[in-house]
């Protein structure tokens, strides 16, 4: 049997991987999510008994929390999905029209490239893929020179997964705002991180992650649509019960239940709205946690660079908004740090693609990937110290 | 006893967005199940006062709340 190293359970651990799902969570949002299941437990919508009722005021303030942080006046216009990825895949399936031209990055995570590929490969749209710069930044221009007069929808993510840049919405939103081209933007890895107004960004469909930026349990996430956004414009990907409208076989016209047939998660969305009060309660709220993730990628990427020979910061730190650090150490193989990391530290970290392939080769990183280092609000500048001896040990190591 | 109507909405979305306007506002309301000789549709409707449909009337306008109509109890 192959001997694992000593694996030290009894170290606490170190989690920097905040940004495939933020951990721990809060406690109010595991009471959020006890709380429905031992003490509400009914379906929302479903039945008239107050648990009942109780259930649909859980997930409608989760809505109006979401739409609050997005910018949107009607609460309605918050579509829950089970993820970003979900909503993403909403978002694109549910608009093209055949015949359209797509413009997206070469920064994007594999949940907006794939169904964007599966379109163009049933050659359903033609797709334009922007380049962005060595360092993940999308120059709006390079948007502009691709458009055509069939284009129809431009999908960006807000900001990388990879390397923790932000794109320039705003200009580029308002130039599609101008020519009546749908903006799709992946909000995954920046919402409750980076705030975004959807109004003044010219954002139309906006995808979220809950259990991220947000501190929600997993399955929760959605699809926001611009006050101004007319739902007919986007046609659902499930059809079903929705409560609503029951005497008829057809599925509703109206927002939400348009898109939500089934059951919602509800004891996640209780859980979900904990998790945004928390971080709205932080000190300075979203602007404090943004401050907090810089001061721990500035202390780390400062110590990185002078301290361990052979270390390479795939971005510089000044250009990094969200706490998202990839890096390499010249000469070893990201899985391997990521494990002795792991095994001999109880730190948590991500080696790899990151699911995104395009933006990995963008950078230079490709098919090598990267050891990626997301911070979150409850990691400390001590943990960024243990991870930096740790690094320098396994560096020290190498052959 | 004072005449009561019932708010009919197309969704519990709207219903349950309602009852948290109409907290706000004060009014006195309650959540409940669509009587169904008034509709087949699965969810809850709100009850008020009758004296209180035109405030009401005015505070789902104002908010953009959609609502199917507002009917006499039976």
């Amino acid at each position: 049997m192959l001997k694992n190293h000593e694996l030290k359970s009894d170290t606490p651990v170190i989690y920097f991987d905040n940004a495939a799902t933020s951990f721990p969570k809060p406690r109010s949002v595991i009471d959020g999510v006890v709380d429905y299941i031992t003490n509400v437990g009914g379906n929302p919508g479903r039945s008239g008994h107050r648990l009942a009722v109780e259930a649909g005021q859980i997930v409608f303030n989760a809505r109006q929390m979401v739409a609050d942080l997005a910018g949107v006046a009607n609460p309605m216009h918050v579509i829950f999905c089970a993820n970003a990825t979900e909503a993403i895949n909403l978002a694109i399936l549910g608009s093209y029209k055949p015949g359209d031209h797509v413009i997206t990055s070469s920064m994007e995570h594999n949940s907006t490239i794939r169904p964007l590929k599966h379109l163009e490969i049933e050659q359903k749209i033609s797709l334009s893929i922007a380049r962005c710069s060595t360092q993940g930044l999308l120059d709006p221009e390079k948007i502009k020179l691709l458009i055509k007069p069939e284009t129809r929808m431009v999908v960006l993510n807000h900001a990388s997964n990879v390397t923790g840049t932000v794109q320039p919405l705003r200009d580029i939103g308002f130039f599609c705002r101008q020519r009546s081209i749908t903006f799709i933007v992946d909000a995954a890895q920046s919402f409750g991180i980076i705030p975004l107004n959807m109004k003044a960004d010219g954002i139309d469909l906006l995808a979220f992650s809950g259990h991220k930026g947000l501190y929600g349990p997993t399955g929760t996430g959605g699809l926001v649509l611009a006050d101004d956004f007319y739902a007919a414009r986007l046609r659902p990907l499930k059809f079903g019960g929705t409560g609503s409208a029951s005497d008829k076989t057809e599925q509703p016209a109206f927002l939400p239940d348009r898109f939500e047939s089934g059951t919602q998660n509800v004891a996640g969305l209780s859980g979900l709205s904990a998790g945004i009060a928390h971080v709205i309660a932080q000190p300075d709220g979203i602007e404090g946690i943004y401050r907090h993730k810089k001061e721990l990628t500035a202390c780390f990427l400062r110590r990185a660079t002078n301290e361990i020979e052979g270390f390479t910061g795939c971005v510089p730190s000044a250009m990094i908004e969200t706490g998202v650090v990839s890096f390499n150490l010249e000469g070893l193989d990201p899985s391997h740090v990521v494990q002795q990391l792991d095994e001999r530290w109880s730190i948590m970290s991500r080696a790899g693609l990151h699911c995104a392939p395009l933006a990995h080769a963008t950078i230079g990183t490709f098919p090598r990937g990267a050891i990626r280092f997301s911070f979150g609000i409850f990691n400390t500048s001590n943990e960024v110290d243990t991870a930096i001896e740790a690094l320098k040990t396994i560096r020290g190591e190498a052959p | 006893m004072a005449k009561e109507s019932i708010v009919l909405f197309h969704s519990h979305n709207y219903a349950i967005w309602a009852d948290s306007a109409l907290k706000k506002e004060s009014v006195d309301h309650k959540m409940m199940p669509i009587p169904r000789q008034l509709s087949s549709d699965c969810g809850y409707c709100i009850r008020i006062k009758s004296d209180d449909a035109e405030l009401v009337e005015k505070i789902l306008h104002v908010k953009n709340i959609e609502y199917d109509r507002i009917e006499a109890a039976l």
